[in-house]
This record gives C-alpha cells, structure tokens and sequence, in this order.
C-alpha cells in the first residue's frame, strides 16, 4: 500500500486521542466503536486490533459485517460465529488476536437453546414470527451485538488449558446503522415493545391459566384484539401470542437483559470511540452520540475522524492553486488564437502543470472544507480527543492496509 | 406478465417539451424506486430524479419512507408532515409534490378509511398495538409504506372511469437501503408467513402486482468503491431473483478527470523531465524563477499518482458493474456540495442519459 501524500494538516488545537496509551491500558477491556453508516467502523475496529495484539494484548474482535475482503484476510471465510485465531499478528510481542463475524440469527438461536427446554425452543423457532424477528427486525443486530459482546466477556476471562486467560480485550464494531445512536437505543426500543403493555395484555390470558381467561377480558381489550383479528387474520393473533409466550419464558423479561449489557457498558473498563468521517452528516452524527454518551455517564475516549484528505503541500492553498491554474490556461488559449501556439511539447508541459495544479486545487478545496468541518466540531466539543485517520488511495482489506490505519491512529500522539 | 392497470405506457410519458435527449432507458415507468448502499446517495438521486422527471409540465410525487427527513433536508425546509406538500415548481408549469411517509399514520389512516375504527381505533394506540404493528410485527410497517407509495402510483383526479387522469405523472420512491430493499418490495411473501388472511394480506398482494409490473423500475445508487459496488451487484441479483424490475445503475459522485490521462501517464512514468513542469509552475508563479521548485513539483506529481491509483481502482469497479447488465448513469461529484443548483445540474444529467 502506498503511503498516502503527506499527512493531514494538524487540526484546531484540541485534543489529540492517545490511541497506544488507551491500548496499552491494561484496565482498558472493552472498546466500542460506534458511528453513523458507512465510516470506518469495521476497519478501524479490525486496525485497533491488529495494533493491540501486536503492542502485546490478547485481544477478540467481533466485526459485524465486514466487507468480503477484508474478512478473508482475517481468515473468516466462514461465518460460524465463534471467534478464530489470526495467524502471524502479535505473537512477537506475546499478544494474539481472535477475530469473528456475528450471525446475528445464530446468536438469538443460541439464547433461545440456552434458556429453553428443546421441545420449547423447537415451538419458538417454528413460529413465523421468530423468522422474521430473528433476522429482520430493526434493533435486532444492536441487541444481538450487545448480546455477544456479554459472552465475550464473560469468556475472555475463563482460563483456557494452559490456565491463561483468552482475551484481556474485547473490541467490538457495531451494525451498520443510520444512526450512531441505535446501538445504543435499538436495544431498548426492542425491549420496551415486548415488555410493552400491548405484550402484557397479549400475554395476560396465558398468565390468567389457560382459556379461562376469556371472561376476565375486560372491553377494551377484546375490542382491541377484535381489531386486530378483523385487519390481520386471528391467526396472527394465535401466532403472535404463543411467540411472545414462547419467548416471555426463556428471557425472563428482555428488558433486564438489555439493562444488564447496559451497565456493563457504562462500567468501568469500557471506552467508546466514536468513528466519523469529515463530512457534515456523519459529525452531526457523532457529535450526537458524544452528547449522549456524556448524558449516560458512557466512557468516551474519543473521535476518529477517518478518511481525511491529505497533501503533500498544505502551503499552496486552493484559492492559490486554481488562480495558477487559470492563469496558466488562459495563457494557452491565446497560444492558440493567435496562431503562435508553440511546439506541441511545450503545450503540453503547461496542460501538465495545469493538470496537477487542477488535482491539488480540488484536493485543497476538500481538506479546507473538511477542516473547518472538524474545526467547527472541536469547538463545539473542546473535551473530545481526536484521532486523524488519512483517506488512503485504496480500500482497507488486508492486513498491511490494518497496519497501516494502525500506525495512523496510534501515530497521532 | 402480471396485468395491472398501470402497466401500460401513460401518455405523460411523452417527451413533450422538445428537447432533443437521448431516448428514454424505461419508457411507460410510473414508479421509480431509488435504492443502494447507505451513504451513496439515494436521496440526492431520487430528489434530482423527481426534478426531470417534472420538467415539461408533470406532476412528479417524491415520497420517502425512512423517518428521515432527507428530503427536507435536501430542500433546505422545516420538518414535512405526513401530507403532500407541492416543495418545487420546474419550467413549463410541472411539480414536484413531497410525501414523507410515515407508518403510524399511514396505519391511522388506513384503519379509518376501511374500518371506520374509532374508538377501537384509540383503544389500539393507547395500549401500544399501532407502535406495535408498525414497529414490530414484520412486514406491516412495510406492507403500509408500499400501500401507501401503491395508493398514490393509482390514484386518478376526478372524471370519470379510466378517463381519469392519474394525480401524479411518476412517483419517485427514496427507498430503503439495498440490504434491506428486497425483504421491503417484496412485501407479500414477507407477511404471508405471517398475516395469512384478511386485508392486510390482500393489500400485500395488490402492491406486489404493481411492483412487479412494467410500471415499475428499481434504481441502484452507488459510488466507484469496493463495497457500495458489492452490494449493488448482490442488490442486481437478489432483486432479479425476487422478480422485481431491475432499471439503472446510477454511479453517483463520479470524479471528472482534471488532466488527460496520456499526460498523467507519461508523468508518473518519468517521460517527462520535472523541468517541463517546473516551467510551467514558474509561468504561473507557484515556483519563483530563482527556486529550484523540486519539492512542488514532487508533491504534485505524488498526489497525481495517488490519483491515479484511484481512477485504476475506479476502472475495476467500473468493470463490476458493466457485467450486471443494467444501464449505467453517471453523477459527476458536484465539488461544492448539493444545493438547489447543483440538483439542477445532477436532474439535467438524468435527462441526457435517458433515465427521466
Ligand atoms: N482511511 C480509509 N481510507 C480508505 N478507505 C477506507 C478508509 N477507512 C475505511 N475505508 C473503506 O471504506 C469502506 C467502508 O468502511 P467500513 O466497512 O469500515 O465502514 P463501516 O462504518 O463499518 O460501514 P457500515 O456502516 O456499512 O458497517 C471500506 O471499503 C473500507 O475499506
Ligand atoms: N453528486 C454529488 N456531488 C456531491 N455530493 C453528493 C453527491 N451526491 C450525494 N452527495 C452527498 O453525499 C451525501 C450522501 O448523499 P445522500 O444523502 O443522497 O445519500 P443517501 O444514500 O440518501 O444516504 P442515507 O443512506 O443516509 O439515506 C450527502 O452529503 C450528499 O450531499
Ligand atoms: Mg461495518
Ligand atoms: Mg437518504
């Protein structure tokens, strides 16, 4: 991978995000990272990593749809979802590195078996609902995320055969979202729905023993279910409340469970980083979350801002850059009018000067827009650290490439 | 060929405002459903889409379906309601009418314009049934947005029988994102599964007819990178498998070259002397005549290459793409950003490459 041109001009004089030292913290056993669609999570979770383990930790990456490529060089042709050893990263310096892909549908699978006998888990995966829930249902991928993201810890510290433990760091990429903040509210929104009053009142004739239950339904309530039936069939109804029976069984109430990943998230040991790209949806994104996170007394270590324009000559600005670029095409069109244009050499020496003047005037035209974009955002955020990633030429997909996003983050101290 | 009512060519589909552009890619298309990978730009395509498609005098509805707002964004105004709100008027008197789509309400309305369902109706918001049915149970949320994008497709003005004129010309969709695009148009094998019978049921199967008819094209968006263009090949396939029509790929954000490519090359390739250059940089006074200017003329020349190595990148990708069939329409990067004019500029390019 060729190193790209220069580096990011310094940004506003805010804090700079000491990416090594959050690595090298030993109390550091969770890293979440958190953005809008599209920005860099997957890569700079798997960057972290790879720089993790080879600064010495034992570290499991959970990487939520990765792009095709970058999971085979991880080595995870198959999705399977249990965490595989990448081999050849941090051996040298006594770290590791497991990575996995979540299967989302496959995770809830395993909740179910886990808390159901097999006769009841069988009901609930026979069910048309659990389909669609398991694999469909927006918030979903958060909870089962967050739901992983609990087994991991709980197994990073259960010796293995040679009595250490597997993974001092857990790093954890979230789903590709609209917003940062579903991994964090989506969760809940599940959760709040199937403890919501419409489920109780679903579930309240099973709770009530059986079909006895019919007299002690109050008018609302067949009127409400009445409806119900009239719009969506009564099977659906039938469908629908043997599911949330099914379910209400094995979890013992969704929204602990949301709740307990919840606190461990805000416990200590957690630090979030926010990924964003300088544009100015994916900051207005980012600066939600971070408002978000303080409100929830969340541990946010800071921001990346990835894929940022670089140059190799931050001093010829772009207002400089086109007016060369003007002059020296105006001066070739007269060349031309009057018949004097010179050997077809020396146009072409100016066509090529203008030619890269245009490229660095375009170029300049974003890095400027963009610094100012992240400028605005320092000073609107002055506490959050921030960590520059540069745009590379290519996409990220191996683990040179990693490497190399690594030493861009870690290099930012 | 499924019959549905609109599958036949509309004559609002003429070309009648006397530009000379290149022929229609999807003539007698009603419903235009504009998907790809998040971030590539669906809304921007959709809303410059909406534009052409009015210009000549039509009656274009944009609906958007995502709780997002991007279409207000986009057009620089407050918040819409769910309600059709007519937010721009195009030459030769067309419009283009906004809808933002909401499921609750499109629930709300629907229960009471087949069901009457007044108290009952109350009695379902107040303990959760419609947050639950439009946020939940799978496939409702979806068979209500379809229905209503299906309603306003149909819709007629007064008159009389097929006289009618339809109320919109074309209907633009800014759809959901490609991953979750097929499981959205293909409404009725989704809520099968679950609402086996009664209206919600058979509303899903009368939108699934217009969605699979000639009316009917979906748009994917993308950008010349590896994973936007991934996902557009999977979308091509996965929509094509479900029998959904498959219109254009639209490349969005495309980079215009700033120096012809031979140049470039014999750059990069040490063919010409860095004096040439410097010369070039002296005459336009970014070097002075007395500095030996080396250290410009190497960064510029290092950003060309990395420049170069991303056309290289972009010319695979490109490649991708052409091997799914569909037409290809190209954006340009609109250096400034999107506003009114450059939706403008972006509705003009739709024209010239046929798409509206
Ligand atoms: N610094 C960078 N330079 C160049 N390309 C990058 C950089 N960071 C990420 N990319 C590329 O951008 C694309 C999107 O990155 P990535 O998949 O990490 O984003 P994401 O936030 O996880 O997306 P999603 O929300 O879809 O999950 C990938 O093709 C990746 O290779
Ligand atoms: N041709 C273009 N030139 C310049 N900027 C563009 C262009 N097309 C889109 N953009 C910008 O790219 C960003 C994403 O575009 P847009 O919002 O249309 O994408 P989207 O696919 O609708 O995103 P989402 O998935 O979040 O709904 C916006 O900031 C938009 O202004
Ligand atoms: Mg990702
Ligand atoms: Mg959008």
């Amino acid at each position: 991978m060729s190193a790209a041109p220069g580096r990011a001009p310094s940004g506003p004089a805010g804090p700079v995000l000491d990416v090594d030292a959050l690595l090298d913290d030993r109390s550091t056993s969770v890293l979440v990272c958190c953005g809008s669609g599209g920005v860099g999570k997957t890569t700079t979770a798997a960057a972290l990593s790879v720089r993790a383990a080879e600064r010495g930790r034992r570290v499991v990456v959970l990487t939520i749809d990765p792009a095709r490529r970058l999971a085979q060089s991880l080595g995870l042709a198959e999705l399977d979802n249990t965490p595989r050893r990448v081999e050849d990263v941090g051996a040298a310096a006594g770290g590791s590195l497991d990575a996995m892909m979540l299967d989302m549908k496959r995770t809830f699978d395993d909740v179910v078996e886990a808390h159901a006998s097999p006769e009841r888990a069988r009901a609930i995966f026979d069910n048309p609902f659990y389909e669609a829930m398991s694999s469909s249902f927006s918030g979903t991928s958060e909870y089962m995320a967050m739901e992983k993201l609990g087994q991991l810890r709980a197994r990073a510290s259960v010796p293995g055969g040679d009595g250490s433990e597997p993974w001092d760091l857990v790093v954890v990429d979230t789903p590709p979202s609209r917003s940062a903040l579903d991994f964090l509210d989506a969760p809940r929104r599940l959760s709040s729905f199937l403890d919501g009053r419409f489920i109780r009142l679903l579930l309240a004739p099973a709770r009530a023993g059986g079909r006895a239950y019919v007299r002690v339904l109050s008018g609302a309530v067949s009127s409400v279910t009445g409806a119900l039936s009239r719009i969506l069939g009564a099977q659906f109804l039938d469908d629908l409340q043997s599911f949330v029976t099914g379910l209400d069984a094995v979890f013992g109430g969704f929204r602990d469970r949301a709740e307990r990943t919840y606190a461990m998230l805000a416990g200590p040991g957690t630090a979030f980083l926010v990924v964003a790209t300088p544009d100015e949806d994916a900051l207005r994104e980012a600066a939600y979350f971070v408002e978000r996170l303080g409100a929830d007394g969340m541990p946010l270590a800071g921001l990346v801002l990835n894929r940022v324009q670089t140059t190799a000559l931050p001093r010829l600005s772009a207002e400089r850059s086109w007016a060369a670029v003007v002059h020296l095409e105006g001066r070739t069109a007269d060349d031309e009018e009057d018949g004097t244009a010179p050997e077809a050499l020396s146009r072409g020496e100016h066509a090529l000067a203008a030619g890269l003047l245009r490229l660095h005037a375009a170029r300049m035209f974003r890095l400027e827009r963009e610094q100012e974009l992240a400028a605005r955002f320092g000073r609107e955020h002055p506490g959050v650290a921030v960590a520059q990633v540069p745009a590379r030429p290519r996409d990220v997909h191996d683990l040179e490439g990693l490497r190399a996003v690594g030493d861009d983050l870690g290099g930012a101290a | 060929m499924p019959s549905a009512p609109d599958a036949v060519p509309d004559p609002g589909d003429r070309r009648d405002d006397g530009r000379e552009d290149s022929p229609l890619l999807f003539p007698g298309t009603r419903l235009h459903v504009v998907t790809g990978k998040g971030g590539t730009g669906k809304t921007t395509t959709a809303a410059a889409l909406a534009l052409a498609l009015s210009r000549g005098g039509r009656r274009v509805l944009l609906c958007e379906v995502e709780d997002r707002q991007g279409v207000a964004r986009l057009f620089g105004l407050p918040p819409l309601p769910y309600e059709e709100r007519t937010i721009a008027a195009t030459p030769g008197g067309g419009e283009v009418v906004a809808l933002a789509i909401e499921p609750r309400a499109a629930l709300l309305e629907y229960l009471d314009l087949f069901y009457k369902l007044g108290r009952a109706g109350r009695a379902l918001d107040r303990v959760g049934a419609i947050d639950f049915a439009t946020t939940v149970a799978p496939g409702v949320r979806d068979v209500l947005l379809t229905g209503k994008v299906y309603e306003a497709v149909r819709r007629r003005g007064r008159g009389r029988g097929a006289e009618r004129e339809h109320t919109y010309d074309a209907v633009v969709l800014d759809a959901p994102p490609t991953g979750r695009i097929g499981r959205f148009l293909n409404v009725n094998s989704e809520v099968s599964g679950i609402a086996r019978v009664g209206p919600v049921a058979t509303q899903a199967e009368s939108v699934m007819r217009v969605m699979r008819s000639a009316a009917t094209r979906v748009h994917l968006v993308t950008l010349l990178e590896e994973m936007p263009v991934q996902e557009t090949v999977d979308g091509v396939a996965e929509l094509e498998a479900a029998r959904l029509p498959v219109g254009a790929v639209v490349v969005d954000q495309v980079r215009s070259d700033t120096l012809p490519l031979e140049l470039l090359d014999d750059a990069l390739a040490g063919r010409v002397p860095a004096s040439a250059v410097r010369d070039g940089l002296v005459e336009a006074r970014v070097v002075r005549r007395d500095a030996s200017g080396a250290g410009v003329v190497e960064g510029l020349l290092a950003e060309a290459a990395e420049h170069d190595e991303r056309l290289a990148l972009q010319d695979r990708e490109q490649e991708a793409l052409v091997a799914t069939g569909r037409p290809l329409v190209e954006l340009p990067l609109l250096p400034g950003g999107v506003d009114a004019r450059g939706l403008e500029v972006l509705a003009d390019r739709l024209v010239e490459q046929g798409l509206a």
